[in-house]
């Protein structure tokens, strides 16, 4: 076979096959940590202008900066910073999952498992200890 | 008949074909990005702690410090460019449309740059004033 064919074949852009996912996988617990690895870096991603606009705010002098401080405040803001918090902590102990893996260890069932139920108590866990540090580093709701 | 002579070698028909169309080196700098950014996250997490409930003077003497100001810089650069790499690799499982993609692909770009540079201004602009 000639070389031509065998590109022009491959450069019209034939339809490849995608792998089977998602329906074909029961929901088990390491496969729910993994879309929330996703699903919580996506979450970051946006939650990076929460980081801006609380940077420009302070930067910009008081005025903004009490708009930025109304806003964290109200409960929407409370709980948009809940959840960028809980994000936070738990894409980085999923990253760290990631990062053992990386490393070809960690893969047995069991640890498999383990190290899923860890990434999410943990971050649960790590989430409620700053957000009550907080609460008590404010002296209170406010 | 005798084959034509071939000029070019099979790698000319893979290249670029991949869904992001390069090869290792994103995997590499996520991974490199994401051990970067275990230390920088605890170091926001604490200046955020140090820094709640305190007046806007009180906000802008920490932020402008020179070690705040450095872990803050070193936090957003890190992970503008890991984010960046992140909703790349989102774009490219998901959007398979080629003008979409494209498109999204630059979305990603205009933003990530927008908000990181939005950040590296203000934190420098805590540290020298005016």
């Amino acid at each position: 076979m000639g070389e031509l064919e065998a590109g022009a074949t491959t450069e019209a852009g034939r339809a490849r096959p995608l792998s089977p996912h998602l329906s074909v996988y029961r929901l088990m617990l390491t496969f729910v940590m993994s879309g929330f690895h996703r699903i919580s870096g996506a979450a970051l991603y946006f939650g990076m202008l929460l980081v801006a606009w609380w940077l420009v705010a302070a930067a910009s002098g008081p005025n903004a900066y009490a708009n930025f401080e109304w806003f964290i405040g109200s409960w929407i803001g409370r709980l948009v910073l809940l959840g960028y918090t809980w994000a936070l902590l738990h894409h980085m102990l999923g990253g760290v999952r990631h990062l053992i893996w990386d490393t070809l260890h960690g893969f047995e069932p069991a640890e498999r498992e383990m190290l899923a139920l860890a990434t999410i108590i943990g971050s649960a866990s790590l989430t409620l200890i700053l957000w009550v540090v907080g609460y008590l580093v404010m002296g209170g709701p406010r | 008949m005798k084959e034509p002579m071939q000029m070019r070698t099979p790698m000319r028909r893979v290249r670029g074909l991949g869904a992001a169309h390069s090869g290792t080196q994103q995997f590499w700098h996520q991974r490199i990005t994401s051990v970067a950014g275990i230390p920088l996250t605890i170091g926001l997490l604490l200046i955020i702690t140090a820094l709640l409930g305190r007046t806007h003077a009180a906000v802008v003497q920490i932020l402008g410090s020179p070690l705040v100001a450095i872990i803050m810089l070193l936090f957003i650069i890190n992970m503008a460019y890991h984010m960046w790499i992140g909703m790349q690799e989102i774009i490219v499982d998901y959007v398979h449309e080629d003008k979409l993609k494209l498109l999204s692909l630059m979305a990603n770009t205009f933003f990530v740059f927008a908000v990181a540079l939005a950040s590296v201004f203000a934190i420098l602009k805590l540290s020298f004033g005016v």
